[in-house]
This record gives structure tokens, sequence and C-alpha cells, in this order.
């Protein structure tokens, strides 16, 4: 592939897109696809045929995610060849899309009106106060094809890296940036990228994480499905700067569709030659392989990840050595979770300088969040780093469904912490969310109403990490088992204060003697509902009432929850 | 001398096997290639059985007790065979927030099974995940591969009660 050839794969396509009057765009991700989004569209495809004339000039197509997964399935009518006349062309989504309605977008479509009961508002600020750069694609292209992505520049930072730049000089821009390791620990991607390329070896490794494990996360899969070039790209990218030639994906086995778009990309990239050998006539080569996880969280630790993807059980090991100097095969590699990378080619098509234009002093760019839970927009959004937890719950979230109150946001899944209403107007940024007691974390976001007792949210938590514990380290494998006993004992009123005394005494030690980060940080969500929600452990304590008098929220189900259940 | 290395015989003629020894001729019979030659047999015959894992340990040249030491690690990988039908609720944040905890008692006051246990029929098994990534629709539920979104325990109910009946 030449930078020529690229243009001309690019405007052909663009061509292509131009030439069509009308475009129905179908979301094709899993959340819309669970509700059918493929029959839909394969019924407006089929109707706009038997329509013949009546329907020319109309396309259907399969879309990744446009973000407001709650609303799905969510299609929309777009009109390229006016927008490429530069005619006012408005675009109109519809909400809640059933097979009953396919017929009849399909003819409002080609007559030039709408089907006004299912049209979305884009004019809300869901939409308007994002800010889409890893997300940019999502939604605007077909996932599987890779014309559609090179037409929306896609493959144009990998081919000017290759072609204009020296691995150092994408070094720099991926420092300048400001970027910071998406995966979690925030850790600022052109060191780790400069520790690599430094570490002398025969053989280098590029690995992505796509584990994605945090329970209520789903942003990672939303980038796999809707936008899997981006991946290879950055990844690509990532290979050149820091000398290596092999990469891995592992993804999780739960994401089914994640695996068969990213199986396909990578056979039409190999077939552009954008993967393979000699890519843009330079000595560098590049292939990329997937690994299947297999069900257990702590394979998105690094060193786990690393023993998983060797064939092994995914069990952390001590660092150092950091998987940079002895990672995969005993091999330098390179570790970056999935948004970091899909964040590279907008980087190197931008420079460092656009990426560190945006956000905070020290928390550059954008970060994607995943709310769920009890807010009424659920679904996918990309914020500019240093928005107030509050804008994202009232103003993007649209806030809390059914009349409910807010009690909490939690962030960072296990690792993390709640986060209550009197901090809201926070920044969200890297170091804010530290001092409030949680981390960001990978992404998710799960708002919680006043029906949530907090005690069981710590449950909740523990029980996860109890489960989820290799096994290797005794403080993490006994103390998160200790701790849910005096968690469960909290939440049937049975224990005393000197149980309480015990919990926090736990929490210390299994944070301080833990092997890896899961033990480390498995007592957050204890600490944080602590910190903020003490009254409910105060209230939860035999004939204990709460701070000020409230009633602390019952437990509700426990014969049902999942700890009662013997394995 | 030559050391002729004779590769071990499939447990039984089962045409499904070939599609084993595919993967493992893919990645070369190498033992880094262990966990995708146990995801190739649990995805062609349901589950991993002792003689699978003997099969998969002497081919790969890997001890028998790693190969159980990884079988047993990793929570997909399962030692007993499923009912015909699967029935995953999801555990994740987002579900557990909205009302999963509610399905799997409805499950089991109302068809007697536990996460990893089947009905006596031998027609579903109820299984759990943590998080499917479908949590903006939660409470989220697979049936038999299939995503579904806001689940309720009518719905479940039909599912159910349709496989039961078949
Ligand atoms: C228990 C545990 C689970 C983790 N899970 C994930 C995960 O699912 N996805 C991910 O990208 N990083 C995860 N991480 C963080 C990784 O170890 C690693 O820091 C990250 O992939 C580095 O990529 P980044 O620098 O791009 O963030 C996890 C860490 C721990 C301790
Ligand atoms: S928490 Fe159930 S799908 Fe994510």
């Amino acid at each position: 592939m030449t930078p020529e050839e690229l243009i001309q794969i690019a405007e052909e396509r663009r061509g292509q897109q131009a030439a069509v009057g009308k475009r129905i765009n179908v979301c094709a991700a899993a959340s819309c696809m669970s509700r059918h989004s493929d029959k839909i569209a394969e019924e407006m495809s089929s109707h706009a045929e038997s329509l013949g004339d009546k329907a020319e000039g109309v396309e259907v197509r399969c879309v990744g995610c446009m973000g407001l997964c709650s609303a799905g399935p969510l299609v929309e009518v777009d009109h390229p060849a006016d927008e490429a006349a530069g005619n006012d062309a408005p675009k109109t989504m519809y909400r809640g899309v059933s097979m009953d309605d396919a017929d009849r977008i399909v003819e409002a479509a080609a007559g030039g009106t709408t089907v006004e009961q299912l049209v979305q508002p884009t004019d809300i600020p869901y939409f308007s106060r994002q800010k889409r750069i890893v997300t940019e694609n999502s939604g605007y292209i077909d996932p599987e094809s890779i014309e559609d992505y090179i037409a929306a520049d896609g493959y144009s930072g990998l081919v000017t890296a290759l072609t204009e730049m020296s691995p150092n000089d994408v070094l720099h821009e991926v420092t300048i940036s400001g970027l910071r390791g998406r995966g979690g620990g925030g850790f600022p991607t052109g060191l780790k990228w400069s520790t690599v390329a430094k570490t002398d070896a025969d053989k280098k490794y590029v690995v992505c994480n796509a584990d994605e494990g945090d329970p209520g996360a789903f942003m990672d899969r939303a980038v796999l499905e809707s936008d899997p070039h981006r991946i290879i790209e950055g990844m690509t990218i990532a290979g050149y700067a820091v000398g290596a030639s092999k990469a891995y994906i592992y993804v999780r086995a739960e994401y089914p569709l994640a695996i068969a778009r990213l199986k396909k990309a990578i056979r039409q990239a190999q077939k552009y030659e954008l993967l393979g050998t000699n890519l843009c006539d330079t000595p560098f080569n590049f292939e990329i392989e997937l690994r299947l996880g297999a069900g257990a969280f702590v394979c998105g630790e690094e060193t786990a990840l690393i023993a998983s993807i060797e064939g092994r059980r995914g069990v952390p090991r001590p660092r150092p050595p950091f998987p940079a100097s002895y990672g995969l095969y005993g091999k330098p590699t390179l570790i970056n979770n999935v948004e970091t990378l899909a964040t590279i080619p907008w980087i190197v098509r931008n420079g460092g300088d656009a990426l560190a234009s945006i956000g905070t002093a020290k928390s550059k760019g954008t970060k994607v969040f995943a709310l769920a839970g009890k807010i009424v927009n659920n679904g996918l959004i990309e914020v500019p780093m240093g928005i107030s937890l509050r804008e994202i719950v009232y103003d993007i979230g649209d806030g809390i469904p059914d009349g409910g109150t807010f009690k909490a946001v939690q962030t960072g899944g296990p690792s993390g912490g709640c986060v209550p209403g009197n901090l809201l107007d926070m920044p969200v940024d890297y170091e804010s969310l530290q001092e409030a007691g949680t981390i960001m974390g990978s992404g998710g976001m799960i708002i919680m109403d006043e029906a949530s007792n907090m005690v069981d949210v710590a449950r909740f938590f523990m029980e996860f990490c109890k489960d989820e514990s290799c096994g290797k380290c005794t403080p993490c494998r006994v103390g998160t088992a200790q701790m849910l006993d005096l968690l469960e004992k909290l939440c049937a009123k049975s224990a005393t204060e000197k149980d309480l005394e015990l919990l926090k005494e736990l929490c210390d030690v299994v944070k301080a003697c833990s092997l890896c980060g899961l033990g480390q940080t498995a007592p957050n969500p204890v600490l944080s509902t602590l910190r903020y929600f003490e009254d409910e452990y105060m209230g939860s304590l035999v004939g204990g009432v709460s701070g000020d008098g409230r009633p602390v929220p019952d437990v509700e189900t426990k014969a049902g929850a999942p700890d009662r259940i013997e394995r | 001398m030559i050391a002729t290395i004779t590769k071990p015989e499939a447990p039984s003629d089962d045409k499904r096997w070939k599609i084993v020894q595919a993967t493992m001729r893919r990645n070369g019979y190498s033992r880094n290639a262990l966990i995708e030659t146990l995801h190739t047999v649990q995805n062609s015959f349901g589950y991993l059985d002792e003689p699978a894992l003997r099969y998969v340990a002497a081919s790969l040249r890997v001890p028998l007790s790693n190969v159980y030491g990884v079988a047993t690690f990793y929570h997909l990988f399962t030692l007993k065979p499923q009912g015909e039908h699967t029935c995953v609720l999801c555990t994740g944040t987002a579900c557990y927030i909205k009302g999963t905890p509610e399905l799997l008692q409805h499950v089991e006051e109302r068809y007697g099974i536990r996460d990893g246990e089947t009905t006596e029929d031998g027609k579903v098994s109820l299984l759990t995940a943590r998080c499917i990534g479908a949590c903006s629709m939660a409470p989220a539920v697979v049936f038999d591969g299939e995503m579904e979104g806001e689940v309720t325990q009518e719905q479940l109910d039909e599912q159910v009660e349709a496989w039961m009946a078949s």
C-alpha cells in the first residue's frame, strides 16, 4: 500500500458514498443487535428493493454504535449526496425502531418525509456535550468495511507514520499528547512506549488488552464492534514506534461479535497489505493474532494476561520486571488498553498538541464512559477530561428515571469507589477521582439511586473480588473471603462494632500486602462507601440506626443473590 | 538416532476431533495453544471430559496436571455436560442494580436449579456471567447464545418453559 493507493481507495469510496441520495444507517452493535436490528436492516433492504423505482437512491447499511443504547434499536437517515454538494441535509435519528417500523421508515426516507413518532431529537445535551475522538467513526461507518474506514481517513495515520516519520517522531507525538493509559492505571503512554523502544531485543511484542473485565463497562466492546480497524491501525503504529513485529489482541470470549469483526478486519487489512511484510515498501513487518480469554477477571492484569496468552493459568507475578522489559515469552512487550490504542491514529493524524489542548493540566484528551444503572440515558459517551460529574449525570445522562433521587455514582468497578451527591461538581480527571477515593478505571459508571444499600454494594464488589481472586497470594485469597463474611454479617444486621473495626483493619492489610492490583484495590469499594456512607454501616450493626435517623435501605434479595449459591 | 514422535490417537473416531486437531496443527502443536485448543474442544463437544483433557495433554506434550489446572482456572470451561439449552444470567454491576438477584431467586424457586445446575430432565442449564457488555439493557440474559436485554420474569419463564416443553 502506497500513500497514493490509500488516497485512491478513499476517494473511490467517498465518490460511491456521495452518489447515495438517502441512506438509512442501522446500528449493528451488540445492544441494538440483541433487539434484532440486523433483521430490521434486512427487512428494510428487501422492502427498498420491492419498492423499485419509488425507493431510488435509498441505501440501507449497518453501522456501529450510536451511543444511546437504551433507546435502541437506533436508525439514522442521512443524505450523503446533498452533503457532498454542500446542501442543507438534516439527519433524522429514530429510536426504539421495531420490525413493524421498518417498512414505513424506508417509505418515509424515499419520499423525503419523517416518521414523527419515532424521532429521537439530536439537539439534546447527550449529543451536543460529547467530544468524539475514539468514537469519531462509531455510528458513521460500516465496521465490516475497510473502505469505509479508509474513506474516513483511516490508515492515513499509519501510512504517514511509516512513510514520513521515524519511530522517534511517533514517540515524540505520543509523548507530547499527554495521553495516559485508559485501562485503569493512567500510566503515561509515551513513557511506556519509550521504555519498550529503548530496550534492546531480537523480538518485541505489542499486546492489546481487550479483556474488559470491569462488570458494568462496555466501552472497549463498543469500539471493537464499531470501528475494529482503528485498533489494528493503532497497534501497527505502536509496533512501528517501539520496534515490534508481532502483536496479540487478547479479547474476552464473552464478546463474540467483537471477535468476529476483528477477525474480518485483520483479513481485510492483510489483503490491502496494511498488515504483513514490508508495509508501505518499508522494511517494517507486522502481524496481529487474536487470543481469546476464558472468563477470568484477573487476566486483565498485565502479567496474568501474558500468562494466559502463553496458554497457562492466568496468575499474575510480581513486578518488576515490568512487561516493558520482560513480557510475553520473556521479551519486551508493550501492553495497552483498547481505548489507548484507538486514540493513536487520531494523534498521528492531528498531532500530539491537538490532544494535549483538550482536557485538564494532567489529564489530556477525552475519555469514553459507559453509563448504566439508574439513569435515563444509558449508553456510551465520550467527553473531554475535566467535565464535571454533574454534567455527565444530569445533562448528558438526563438524570435519574422514575422520579428517583441520585445517591452515588460508582466508577472504576471492583477497584474503584462510590462518589456521593455532594461531590458531583468535581471534575472528572485522574487526580480528582483519586482524591475522592475512587479511580478513573476503565470507564464504567454505574449510577445508583436511593434504593441501593451501599453496604450491599460493597458486599457485591467484595464477592466479585473473592470469586475472581486467583489464589496465588494469601492476603487477597483469604482477606477477600474474610471481608466478604463481615460484609454479609453487616447486610444481615448481625455484625457488631468489633466486626466493623476488623473490617477496617483487613482493608488496610489486604491493600498493603496483596501481590497484584486485584487485591491491592479490592478494599476500595468498602473504603469509599465507609467514607461517604458510614451511617449506613452504623445502621447495619446489631440494633443500629443510621446517623441522621434515616432508615437504611433493606438488602432486598438475599436468598437469590449470587453469593447464596454454593458452587 | 532419529526420534519419531507419534501423535496420540483421538479418544474416539468422532469427526469433531478433526476440528480439534486442526486447531492444534494451526498452532504448530505448541503448548502455548492450550487455551485455544480447550476452547475448540468445548465449542465442539460442549464440555471437557477426562479423555479429552488426556488427549490434549498428550498431543501438546503438556503435563495432565497443567491441562487440568488451566481447565479449572477459567470460568468458561466446564468439566460437566450442559443441558440441551443454556440460560446465562448476567450478574455484573449494572444488572445486579437492576434486578438480576430477583431473576436468580425466581429461577431457583420455580425450576429448582442454581448457578451451574441443570434441570432434572436435562433440558435447561442455568449459568451466570460477570457482565456481558449489555449493561445499558440491564438485566441481560443470554438464551442459547442469543442476547436479550431488559428481561422480565415473564419473558424468562416463557423461554424456559418453551424449552422444557420441547
Ligand atoms: C485486576 C486487574 C484487572 C485489569 N483489567 C483490565 C482490563 O480489563 N482492561 C484493561 O485494559 N486493563 C486492565 N487492567 C490494567 C492492566 O493491567 C494494564 O495496566 C493496562 O492494560 C495497560 O494499558 P494502558 O496503559 O493502555 O492503560 C487490569 C488491572 C488489574 C490489576
Ligand atoms: S452488568 Fe450485565 S451486561 Fe454489564
